[in-house]
């Protein structure tokens, strides 16, 4: 396996209110790979992710990326999310350039960054519509376009297309594929979609739920070069997607 | 404007006018006296004169609600210190019964210009207190969590997230505020000096020139509706999401 990216040691979490969110979570993210975080809901899943940006303070435990230790939000990481977080006063174009607007880079060169993104997520020609103008799935891309114009080297991902429907979700996950393995980029994705697991991932970590533990890491034998087509109809991932359920089934 | 609500006008005024006419009472003079009334005040000028007077302590005291207002407002969304020790103050205002407190002004302020100004800062502050202090507070979450996630410092996130953000409601706060305002200054010019509108209402009831007395009311009313109207198009305009 690749060198790890992030590592996530012994980390547990406890809410104010008592709830026990995560217990003893050890997982290592390989660089360069697209890994999935999946699980019934209120496993922890989104916890965990949150930890690991460092958007919330773990009880127990620690993330190491890059060979440091985890204090709070890094340059080196971008979050993708799940509400898709876009300002709603302001346009496409001041949306994906905000990462870059809030390290202080001057306005020309972060919209000439911004463009080329925007270019990149298929949004080109609505630069200077609002995200009340645009379908949830666009919104999205907008959210993935501001991740990538800071040139993070890990993406994280929070159930990213729960509110995008099932045609835009497919279309999406097969542009994400196309972009990540274009910039090279480590991704960490949420999500309660088996086959979406299936299907993006090159590791999927399963999360037991109450207190989120992992049960076990599936790696997918899928070979992400071929077309999305080949892929759903490929032995591997529908072994996967099987071997996930009867897993996952334990806990619903 | 639409037929429609022509049409509501039209209603209002032909019923006034039959009413008017019925006699309900010798003190209900019909809409068409009334509004030669008006524009009999209009002419001679007496009622751009109590307007120029009324204006004064309105102007002010929503202008000062605006500054201070607006900043106590944000000050108690962002800290939870300011927010402890003034809410109760404000909730508090908000259900105090203005016109038994009124009087009181007079008391320790006199009859001036200066307890004017207090009673419509009393019925205004409130809700354009509350009004900021709702729009920081209502922040999304997520926005905030965005913003740190791209190591936003707290000045970016207020400047960039939270006042933008707040700048609808506080708007609205600003314009409900003159609303009470209106209502302020009516019952101050009413209750502590008669000056101004309040003046012109009190003397023509005293010399019993009914009609005069009725388009005075009316026009505060008219010009209360219109200025409201006008900042609500504006702020459609300058927050057209909502």
């Amino acid at each position: 396996m690749d060198e790890a990216i992030v590592e996530v040691k012994g980390v547990g979490k406890t809410y104010d209110n008592g709830v026990e969110a995560l217990r003893d979570v050890n997982l290592a993210f390989p660089k360069g790979r697209l890994s999935t975080l999946l699980g019934p809901s209120g496993c922890g899943k989104t916890t965990l992710l949150k930890i690991i940006a460092g958007l919330l303070p773990s009880n127990a435990g620690e993330v190491w990326v890059k060979g440091r230790k985890v204090e709070g939000p890094g340059p080196e990481r971008a979050f993708v999310f799940q509400d898709f977080a876009l300002l709603p006063w302001a346009d496409v174009l001041r949306n994906v350039a905000f990462g870059l607007e809030l390290r202080g880079v001057a306005r020309p060169e972060r919209e000439k960054v911004a463009r080329n993104y925007i270019e990149e997520v298929g949004l080109k020609g609505f630069e200077h519509r609002h995200p009340s103008q645009l379908s949830g799935g666009m919104r999205q891309r907008v959210g993935l376009a501001r991740a990538l114009t800071v040139d993070a080297d890990i993406i994280l991902m929070d159930e990213p297309f729960s509110s995008v429907d099932e045609q835009t979700r497919r279309k999406f996950q097969e542009d994400l594929l196309d972009l990540l393995r274009h910039h090279q980029k480590t991704v960490i994705f949420v999500t309660h979609s088996i086959e979406e697991a299936a299907y993006l991932s090159d590791q999927i970590a399963l999360l037991s739920p109450r207190p989120g533990t992992v049960s076990k890491i599936v790696r997918p034998a899928v070979d992400h070069s071929r077309s999305p087509d080949e892929i759903r109809r490929d032995r591997g991932y529908l072994d996967t997607v099987d071997e996930i359920w009867s897993i996952l089934r334990k806990y619903v | 404007m639409r037929g429609w609500q022509l049409a509501s006008f039209g209603l209002f005024f032909g019923l006034w006018e039959l009413a008017g006419r019925w006699p309900i009472s010798a003190a209900f003079p019909p809409f068409s006296t009334t509004f030669l009334a008006l524009l009999e005040m209009l002419r001679d000028g007496s009622l751009g004169k109590a307007y120029l007077i009324t204006a004064q302590p309105l102007l002010l005291g929503v202008a000062l609600c605006g500054l201070a207002g607006i900043a106590f407002g944000i000050g108690m969304g962002l800290s939870r210190t300011v927010e402890w020790l003034s809410l109760p103050i404000f909730i508090i205002l908000q259900a105090a019964p203005m016109a038994a407190i009124i009087p009181l002004l007079t008391y320790m302020y006199g009859i001036g210009l200066t307890s004017k100004v207090l009673a419509v800062i009393m019925l205004a502050a409130p809700v354009i207190v509350m009004n900021s202090y709702k729009g920081i507070r209502n922040t999304p979450p997520s926005l905030l969590q965005m913003c740190r996630s791209f190591q936003g410092s707290r000045r970016q996130e207020v400047v960039k997230i939270v006042l933008p953000h707040a700048a609808a409601l506080i708007f609205t706060g600003l314009r409900l505020g003159l609303a009470m305002g209106f209502i302020g200054i009516v019952i101050a010019e009413l209750l502590i000096t008669p000056t101004g509108i309040g003046d012109l209402i009190t003397y023509h009831s005293s010399v019993a020139d009914y009609p005069k007395m009725f388009a005075t009311i009316a026009s505060i009313v008219a010009v209360a509706a219109i200025s409201l109207h006008l900042l609500e198009r504006l702020e459609r305009r300058l927050f057209p999401s909502g």
